[in-house]
C-alpha cells in the first residue's frame, strides 16, 4: 500500500490573532498529485509556507518521512526533497537562464563545492534537456530579468524540476500563461506524477480539469472537502464558499 | 546610593536625547525603509538655530532673554522640518525603493551640511541664491525652447554647472569685503548659555539634587513622545502615515497621497531631530561635528528597538542611556567597592564613555543572536515579502 | 582587436611599473602608490556590495587592523624606537613596562605577514557570521557594521597603554632592512609592491565572482529567500566573501600605512569607511575594473581639490555622493559599458542611434552561442 510521505496534523497558524490556518490535517501519499483550490484567503499559500519552513506553525506538527519539519531551515527542507515554486515567478534576474538552471541543478549545495567542483556532465545535460523542454533554449544567454512573465514562469518551473525534489509544491503555475503553455504545463506535471509527489495550487479550473487528479478544497484555513473535481463541484458547501454569502 | 541615583538620572537624560533623535529616525525608517545619515546633521542644524535665536534675544534685555529657549525649540522644529521636507522632495523621493543608495546620498547631504555650517557667510549665501536662481530660470527657459530635444538633459546639466560657476564667481568677488565674507559660525565650537530658570536645582528627592537641565530634557522628551503618539494615533495625517507604513500600494489605491505622507513624515522626523539638537545645546557646546557623535548611538537604539514600534525605541533608548551613564562613569566601582579583583578589572576596563559604547555594542550583538528582529518584531505575512 | 584587449592589462601594468616612476615626482608617485593601495579596498567592497549586495560601512576596521599589524612589526624591529626596557618608547609615557601579549607575534616577519590579512579576515569572519546567521541584511546590516566600526574606533582610541591610543603608530621613522621606511627609496619599493599586489587582488576577486560561486553571490543579491528555497544556505557564502574582503582590506591597509607613514584610529573613522564605498560607486560596482578606476580617480581628485581649495572638498565630495547615486547609479565604467557614451553622443547627432531591436540581436547571438560552444561559459 502507498506510504504517507508528508503529513500535517492539527496545524494552526495565527498572525497576531488572525488565523490563516485552523487545525488543518492533510496527508500526501507518495506519487500522488493533489490539486488544492479555494477562494482567496483560504490559507493556500500559508499552507505551503508551513511545509517549506517559511512560517512556523503556531500549533500542530508537520512530518516528512516521519521526520518533523517544524523549526527546520528552508534550505534544509529543500535539500530533503521538498521544492517550491512561488506565486509570482521568482528567478535570479541578473543571471542568465542557463546560469539560473545550473545553480538549481547543482547536486551539492555547499559553498566549497560551488567554489571548487565543476558541474558534472550529467547535470549539464539535464539543464539542456529542461531548457529545450520548456522552450527556453534560444534564451540560454539572456538575463532572466529581461524575460517575459510567461517565460519567467517557465524558468521558475524548470528551476524547480532541476532541483530534483521528491515533492513539488506549485503555487499558481499557470498564472499568466497562454492556453497552449497551460496545456504543456499540465502535461509536464502529469509526466512528473508517479515518481514525484505534486501539490498544485490553482485558480484556473480548466487547468485543474486537465490535470484530472483529486481536488482538495480549503476554506478559511480549514479543509472543506476532498475528491474528484466533478464530485467536489456538486458539493453544496463548495458552491456556497465560492458563490454563497452565508456565515459559518 | 545617592551617586547611583544621580547616575540613573544622568542616564535618563542621555536616554531622552537619544529618544528624541531616534524617534525621528525610527518613524522615517518605519515608513520609507530609509536610514537618513544626515539625521545627525539635522540635529546640528537645530542646535545652531538655538544659538542664533539666543543671540537675537540678547539685545532685548534680560527679562525677555529668559524666554528665548522655548522660542528656539519651536523654531528649531520648524526650520529643520522644512529642511527635511526640502530634502525629501528633491532627493529622497528620487531614490524610492533603493534604501542603500539613499543611505549614501544622505551621507553626501550630511557632508554638505557640515561644510555649509563651517563656511557659510553672507557672500556665500548670496552666491548660492544667485546660482540657484540662474539655474532655475535657465532650466525653465531651456525646457520651453528645447525641452523635447534628446540633448536637453546634457545641456541642462551643463547649464547648472555654469550657474554654479557664476555662484562661485559671485562669492569670490565679495571675498575682499570682510563683513560679507567672514563666516557666520566658523568651524569652532560655540556656547549656548541656558536661561536662568533652567540652571541650578529644581528641588530634591531625598538628598539628591534634581538638576533643572536634566529634568527639563526628560520632561521635554516625554512631552514630545506623547505628542508624536497622539499625532500618529489620533490625527488624520497620523492615520494616513500608519496606513502607508503598513501597505503603501494599497494606500495609494485608496487615494491617500503617499508622496505627501512621505514629505510630512520626513518633515516630522527631521523636526524631532531639530528639537533633539536644541536640547543638546543645554548639555554642551555646539559645533559642526555635533551630529556624528550621536548618530551611531541612534542606530544602536533602532537596531535594539526594532522597526515600526515606538515602545521598542523608548525602551532601547532608556537601556542604552543608562548603560552608558552608569557603566561609563565608573560609578559601579564606587557603589560596590568590594568587588572581586577579576570583576573589578573588567568594570574598570569599560569605565569610560567610549568603552561603555563597546560594551553596549557587544550587548547588542549578543541580544541579536536571540532576537534578530529587535525587541518587538513585526508580525504577519508582510514581514519577509 | 582581441589581441589588443588581452594586452591592455599588461600595458597598464607596465606603465604603472616603469613609466609613472620615471615621469612623476617622488611625492606624486607616493600618492599614486596610496591610491593603488586603496584600490584594493575598493575591490574588496565591490566583492561584498557590488556582487553580493551587502553594503558594509565598516571596512575601515579591517583596513586599520592590517595597518596596525604592519606598524607594530616595524615599531618592534627598529632599534631607534626601543626605550629603556627593550619595548617601544611610547609605552614609557603610559608607565607600561611589559610588552602586551598581543604584540608578541609581531616580532617575527613571517607571522606579521600572515597576521596582516588573517587577523582582519578572522575578525570579519566572526562579526560576519554572527550577523549573517540572524538573517540581518540590507540597511540593518549597514548600520550594524557602522556601529561595529565606531566600537573598534573607540577601543583603539581609548587604549593608550595597549596601542598608543589616538596618537597611532608612526612608521616613517622606522626601519626595514636597514632602510628608513620614510625614505624615497623605500617608498619606491612599496609603490612597486602595491602595483604588483593590485592585480593579485583583482585575480582573487575574479576567482570569487566568476564561475558557480560568483553566480551564487549574484543570486543572493537578487533574491536571498529564493536562494534558500533552492536548497542553499546563504550564510557560508556571505561569510566567505566577507572574510575575503576583510583580508584584502587588511593588506590594503598595510600597504597604505607604510606609504603614508602613520596608522591611527582615524583609519576607523565613520567618514573614511563611507568614502571607500563611494569610490566603488563612482567607478562602477558589479564590475572589477570599476572600483580600481573609482578609487584612483576620486582620491586623485581629492588630492587636487584639497591642495587648491581645502574647504571646498567636503562640498565636492558630498556633491559626488549625490550625483553618482542619483544620476549615475552604474558608475563611470557601467556608464561606458552600458552604452552611456553612445547615447550621449547620439543625442547630439554625432554617433549612430542604438540598434532598434537589440533584444532580437541578443537572442540571435545567444542562439549561435548555444549551438556553437559548450554551454558553461556563455556569460563570460
Amino acid at each position: 500500500m502507498a506510504e504517507t510521505l508528508l503529513e500535517l496534523t492539527d496545524v494552526s497558524v495565527s498572525f497576531d490573532g488572525f488565523y490563516a490556518l485552523t487545525d488543518l490535517s492533510l496527508k500526501l501519499i507518495k506519487g500522488e498529485v493533489k490539486s488544492i483550490i479555494g477562494p482567496n484567503g483560504a490559507g493556500k499559500t500559508t499552507f505551503l509556507d508551513v511545509i517549506t519552513g517559511k512560517v512556523r506553525p503556531t500549533k500542530g506538527t508537520v512530518t516528512y518521512r516521519g521526520q518533523s519539519l517544524v523549526g527546520m531551515s528552508e534550505q534544509k527542507i529543500s535539500r530533503n526533497g521538498i521544492g517550491r515554486k512561488f506565486q509570482t515567478p521568482r528567478v535570479f534576474d541578473n543571471l542568465t537562464v542557463l546560469r539560473n538552471l545550473e545553480l538549481a541543478v547543482s547536486p551539492r549545495k555547499n559553498a566549497l563545492s560551488l567554489m571548487l567542483d565543476p558541474l558534472p556532465m550529467a547535470a549539464k545535460d539535464e539543464v539542456h534537456r529542461l531548457m529545450s523542454y520548456v522552450g527556453l533554449a534560444p534564451f540560454a544567454g539572456t538575463q532572466a530579468g529581461s524575460l517575459s512573465h510567461g517565460q519567467k514562469q517557465w524558468l521558475a518551473i524548470a528551476s524547480l524540476v532541476a532541483q530534483a525534489p521528491e515533492v513539488l509544491l506549485l503555487d499558481e503555475p499557470v498564472a499568466g500563461l497562454t492556453d497552449e503553455e497551460t496545456l504543456r504545463t499540465a502535461e509536464l506535471i502529469k509526466s512528473l506524477a508517479g515518481d514525484h509527489t505534486v501539490v498544485v495550487i490553482e485558480h484556473d479550473m480548466e487547468f485543474i480539469r486537465d490535470l484530472d487528479f483529486d481536488v482538495t478544497v480549503l476554506h478559511q484555513g480549514q479543509l472543506l472537502t476532498e475528491g474528484p473535481l466533478d464530485e467536489v463541484k456538486k458539493d453544496p458547501r463548495v458552491i456556497e464558499v465560492y458563490l454563497g454569502t452565508t456565515e459559518d | 546610593m545617592e551617586l547611583f541615583f544621580s547616575q540613573i538620572l544622568d542616564g535618563l537624560s542621555i536616554a531622552s536625547v537619544l529618544l528624541l533623535a531616534a524617534t525621528g529616525l525610527a518613524i522615517v525608517f518605519g515608513l520609507m525603509g530609509v536610514i537618513n545619515l544626515a539625521h545627525g546633521e539635522l540635529m546640528m542644524l537645530g542646535a545652531y538655530v538655538t544659538f542664533v535665536v539666543q543671540n537675537l534675544f540678547k539685545p532685548l534685555g534680560p527679562a525677555i532673554f529668559e524666554l528665548y529657549y522655548p522660542v528656539a525649540l519651536i523654531l528649531a522644529f520648524i526650520i529643520t522640518a522644512m529642511v527635511g521636507v526640502l530634502l525629501e522632495r528633491t532627493l529622497i523621493r528620487k531614490l524610492y525603493g533603493r534604501p542603500l543608495e539613499t543611505l549614501l546620498a544622505t551621507w553626501g547631504v550630511s557632508l554638505v551640511l557640515i561644510q555649509l555650517i563651517r563656511s557659510i557667510s553672507t557672500s556665500m549665501l548670496i552666491g548660492i541664491l544667485a546660482a540657484v536662481a540662474i539655474g532655475l530660470i535657465g532650466s525653465k527657459f531651456m525646457a520651453k525652447k528645447i525641452g523635447d530635444k534628446p540633448y536637453f538633459t546634457y545641456l541642462n546639466g551643463l547649464m547648472w554647472a555654469f550657474s554654479l560657476g557664476i555662484g562661485l564667481i559671485v562669492v569670490n568677488s565679495m571675498s575682499s569685503v570682510r563683513q560679507l565674507s567672514s563666516p557666520w559660525f566658523g568651524p569652532r565650537n560655540l556656547d549656548v548659555s541656558p536661561p536662568k530658570w533652567l540652571q541650578g536645582s529644581w528641588g530634591k528627592i531625598g538628598t539628591v539634587e534634581l538638576p533643572g537641565i536634566r529634568v527639563f530634557i526628560i520632561l521635554l522628551s516625554i512631552f514630545l513622545l506623547i505628542g508624536v503618539l497622539w499625532f500618529l494615533s489620533k490625527s488624520a495625517w497620523g492615520l494616513r502615515i500608519r496606513a502607508v507604513t503598513q501597505n503603501r500600494q494599497m494606500s495609494n489605491c485608496l487615494g491617500i497621497p503617499t508622496d505627501r505622507v512621505d514629505s510630512i513624515t520626513f518633515g516630522l522626523g527631521s523636526g524631532l531631530a531639530g528639537v533633539a539638537g536644541a536640547a543638546i545645546t543645554l548639555l554642551g557646546s555646539v559645533g559642526p561635528n555635533l551630529g556624528t557623535a550621536y548618530i551611531v548611538s541612534c542606530f544602536m537604539v533602532i537596531v535594539l528597538g526594532g522597526v515600526g514600534n515606538l515602545l521598542g525605541t523608548v525602551l532601547a533608548s532608556i537601556m542604552l542611556g543608562i548603560i552608558q551613564s552608569v557603566v561609563g562613569s565608573g560609578s559601579i566601582l564606587i557603589v560596590f567597592p568590594n568587588l572581586p579583583p577579576a570583576l573589578k578589572g573588567v568594570v574598570e576596563f569599560f569605565a569610560t564613555t567610549s568603552m561603555s559604547l563597546v560594551l553596549v555594542f557587544i550587548f547588542i550583538i549578543v541580544f541579536l543572536q536571540f532576537k534578530p528582529n529587535g525587541m518587538f518584531p513585526q508580525k504577519g505575512r508582510s514581514v519577509d515579502a | 582587436m582581441k589581441l589588443f584587449k588581452r594586452l591592455v592589462p599588461w600595458i597598464l601594468l607596465a606603465i604603472a611599473l616603469f613609466v609613472l616612476p620615471a615621469i612623476l615626482s617622488d611625492f606624486r608617485l607616493n600618492l599614486f602608490g596610496r591610491y593603488f593601495a586603496l584600490a584594493i579596498t575598493a575591490l574588496a567592497i565591490d566583492l561584498i556590495w557590488g556582487y553580493t549586495g551587502l553594503l558594509s560601512l565598516g571596512q575601515g576596521i579591517f583596513f586599520a587592523l592590517g595597518g596596525y599589524a604592519a606598524a607594530m612589526y616595524l615599531t618592534l624591529n627598529t632599534p631607534s624606537q626601543q626605550g629603556g626596557n627593550g619595548i617601544p618608547k611610547f609605552f614609557e609615557n603610559f608607565g607600561v613596562s611589559e610588552l602586551p601579549f598581543f604584540w608578541q607575534p609581531f616580532n617575527s616577519p613571517f607571522l606579521t605577514l600572515a597576521c596582516l590579512s588573517l587577523i582582519p579576515a578572522l575578525v570579519a569572519g566572526v562579526v560576519g557570521y554572527l550577523i549573517f546567521r540572524n538573517r540581518i541584511k540590507g540597511v540593518y546590516f549597514s548600520i550594524i557594521t557602522q556601529a561595529a566600526l565606531m566600537v573598534f574606533f573607540h577601543f583603539f582610541n581609548g587604549q593608550q597603554k595597549l596601542i598608543n591610543g589616538s596618537n597611532g603608530l608612526t612608521t616613517n621613522t622606522t626601519e626595514l632592512y636597514g632602510l628608513l621606511v620614510g625614505s624615497s627609496d623605500m617608498k619606491l619599493w612599496f609603490y612597486r609592491l602595491t602595483v604588483l599586489l593590485l592585480p593579485v587582488a583583482f585575480l582573487i576577486c575574479r576567482y570569487f565572482t566568476t564561475g558557480r560561486f560568483g553566480d551564487a553571490l549574484i543570486a543572493i543579491r537578487d533574491d536571498e529567500q529564493r536562494f534558500r528555497f533552492a536548497g542553499f544556505n546563504p550564510v557560508p557564502f556571505k561569510t566567505i566573501v566577507f572574510i575575503v574582503a576583510g583580508g584584502l582590506c587588511g593588506v590594503s591597509g598595510a600597504l597604505y600605512t607604510v606609504q603614508t607613514g602613520i596608522v591611527s584610529p582615524q583609519f576607523m573613522s565613520i567618514s573614511f569607511s563611507i568614502e571607500m564605498v563611494i569610490w566603488v560607486a563612482v567607478g562602477g560596482r558589479g564590475s572589477l575594473v570599476g572600483p580600481i578606476i573609482g578609487a584612483v580617480l576620486v582620491n586623485y581628485l581629492q588630492s587636487l581639490v584639497s591642495e587648491a581649495l581645502p574647504e571646498l572638498w567636503l562640498f565636492v565630495q558630498g556633491g559626488l555622493f549625490i550625483f553618482v547615486v542619483v544620476l549615475m547609479p552604474d558608475g563611470i565604467y557601467g556608464w561606458f559599458t552600458g552604452g552611456g557614451l553612445r547615447s550621449f553622443l547620439a543625442s547630439f547627432g554625432i554617433a549612430q542611434k542604438a540598434r532598434t531591436y537589440p533584444k532580437i540581436d541578443e537572442q540571435i547571438e545567444s542562439l549561435q552561442e548555444v549551438v556553437s560552444t559548450t554551454p558553461t561559459d556563455s556569460s563570460a
